[in-house]
């Protein structure tokens, strides 16, 4: 569904990501995993269109993602949850999932995201009026991938979700994630907790000092005994 | 001094004050979206006036029909001027804020040279219109027709505004765009469009009143200087970027210049508004209405 191809990245001539590959297909939970600074969260930039690759190719269900402007790769069914969120903070709960139907026209399918929306995370129906600023980081989290649902994308890409919320809610969130897979989305995410991402992930990679590390099965990466080590403090 | 001489005047300083507001809330929308100020207002003022004259001129258009057209006008260049110049004004490496000044400021300069290049320093009316010389007594107090006319329709476009802005979808990506440019990508919107229609909705909202001033003004190049300092002083005073604090803002500054032609020489009836203006500076900076 996704293939990234050897994609190069860089910041002013810092190279942040080098010749990164990765696959996704339809239906998987795949967790990108590495400490700060590994170049996950450029990986998905990349792939968003926040950032334009140096080299590379970004190929979305045989569309060539690369070069394409932003808000175009959100239209072609990509939904991308950046790790500051970006929700627009003096706007209503209610406004900002709206706002991520925008692209389509019919009510009924602008309406039909929102029940999955609520059943995931009910405790966003109950503050819909509430401006976004006001919400705790957990419910934030939570909008930002309410917002995402809301244009019903085929892939929904989150960028450490787990950040800055407490220990309960991140059980919530990525509990959010296998349901949201169950919904028949696909799901890229990117973390620093590995050892949550490795649960609910089918696939994983671990990226280090901006190139693929290792790459497999969750559960082979999970028992490997380097990675229990370096990573999981096992 | 009688009581009906300042209902008088305050009354035509009220209908003035909301064109007042008309001609600033432009302003006020562009920067509130996107924190510049587009030091060729003025002249976008002007170039409705002249689009008002010749509608009038060469096809008899009284300005009660033009204004639809003026407008219509005012939105195609508002949304050419950010294109094709503010869009790459704002791409600047170093310094966006200077280089988005020097941009409008240039074509401030460029437009009022093609003005008077092309339509002559020449003052210039519109001679009679529907309106024109009409006033209308309402319990004594003459009210004229045009300048009545215009206050009307700053109110419903007011009242527009507020309804597209706060129940359309557009309305909804405009607030959005304003919140966080970077971050409407996410749901799809592409910014520079949204951008482009906030200046164009701009321009419209300015070549309403151009044409509504086209009335009883004198149309010359230069014409916009004055209105476009005034507009700046409704914006700063009613809160940069707060499309109600220019309404209100507008509603004082028509109000404080009536006053104070009551009581100073006429040469001297712009001196309350810059101390109200100077007044409010000092003591909140932020504007009447503004929010930091």
């Amino acid at each position: 569904m996704l293939s990234v191809h050897e994609v190069t990245t860089a910041y002013q001539g810092l190279v942040a990501i080098s010749a990164v590959s990765i696959e996704v297909a339809k239906g998987e939970i795949v967790c990108v995993a590495g400490a700060n600074g590994a170049g996950k969260s450029t990986l998905l930039k990349s792939i968003a269109g926040a950032e334009r690759p140096r080299s590379g190719t970004v190929t979305f269900d045989g569309k060539r993602l690369d070069g394409m402007a932003q808000h175009h790769i959100t239209a072609t069914g990509i939904a991308y949850v950046p790790e500051n969120r970006r929700l627009f903070p003096r706007l209503s709960v209610r406004d900002n999932l709206r706002l991520g139907s925008y692209l389509y026209r019919s009510e009924a399918n602008r309406e039909e995201p929102l029940d999955l929306v609520f059943t995931l995370f009910p405790r966003l129906s109950e503050r819909l009026e509430q401006r976004a600023e006001t919400l705790s980081g957990g419910e934030q989290q939570m909008l930002a991938i309410g917002r995402a649902l809301m244009t019903r994308p085929r892939l929904l890409m989150l960028d450490e979700p787990s950040q800055g919320i407490m220990p309960k809610l991140v059980d919530e969130i990525f509990q959010a994630v296998n349901r949201i897979r169950d919904a028949g989305m696909t799901v890229l995410i990117v973390e620093q907790r590995m050892a949550e991402c490795l649960e609910i992930a089918d696939r994983a990679y671990i990226l280090q000092t901006g190139r693929v590390l290792m790459q497999g099965p969750a559960a082979e990466i999970r028992g490997n005994p380097d990675v229990r080590k370096a990573y999981l403090g096992l | 001094m009688t009581a009906e001489t300042i209902i008088q005047s305050l009354a035509s300083g009220l209908l003035m004050g909301l064109l007042y507001g008309l001609i600033a809330v432009g302003l006020a929308l562009i920067f509130g979206l996107m924190d510049v100020v587009n030091f060729a207002h003025g002249e976008f003022l002007m170039i409705a006036m002249y689009v008002t004259f010749f509608l009038f001129t060469f096809f008899a258009i009284d300005p009660l029909l033009a204004a639809p057209l003026a407008a219509a006008a005012l939105f195609v260049l508002g949304a050419v001027v950010y294109l094709v110049v503010v869009r790459f004004a704002m791409r600047a490496k170093a310094n966006v804020g200077m280089v988005q000044i020097f941009a409008t400021f240039g074509l401030a300069i460029v437009m009022r040279g093609l003005a008077q290049l092309f339509f002559t320093a020449d003052y210039r009316s519109v001679p009679q219109s529907w309106l024109g010389g009409k006033t209308v007594s309402i319990a004594g107090i003459f009210l004229p027709q045009p300048q009545l006319f215009g206050a009307l329709v700053a109110i419903a476009a007011f009242g527009g505004l507020y309804l597209f802005i706060n129940r359309t979808d557009f309305g909804r990506a405009l607030e959005a765009t304003r919140e966080d440019p970077g971050a409407v990508a996410l749901v799809g919107i592409d910014k520079n469009r949204v951008f482009a229609l906030g200046w164009g909705l701009g321009g419209a909202l300015v070549g309403l009143a151009g044409a509504i001033m086209a009335s009883f003004f004198y149309i010359y190049p230069d014409v916009g200087a004055s209105f476009a300092l005034i507009a700046y002083v409704t914006v700063a005073l009613g809160g940069f970027g707060s499309v109600f604090g220019a309404f209100a803002g507008g509603i004082i500054v028509g109000l404080v210049e009536a006053t104070t032609a009551l009581v100073l020489p006429p040469s001297l009836k712009s001196v309350g508004i810059y101390a109200v203006y100077l007044l409010v500076v000092f003591i909140r900076p932020r504007g009447l209405f503004g929010s930091m």
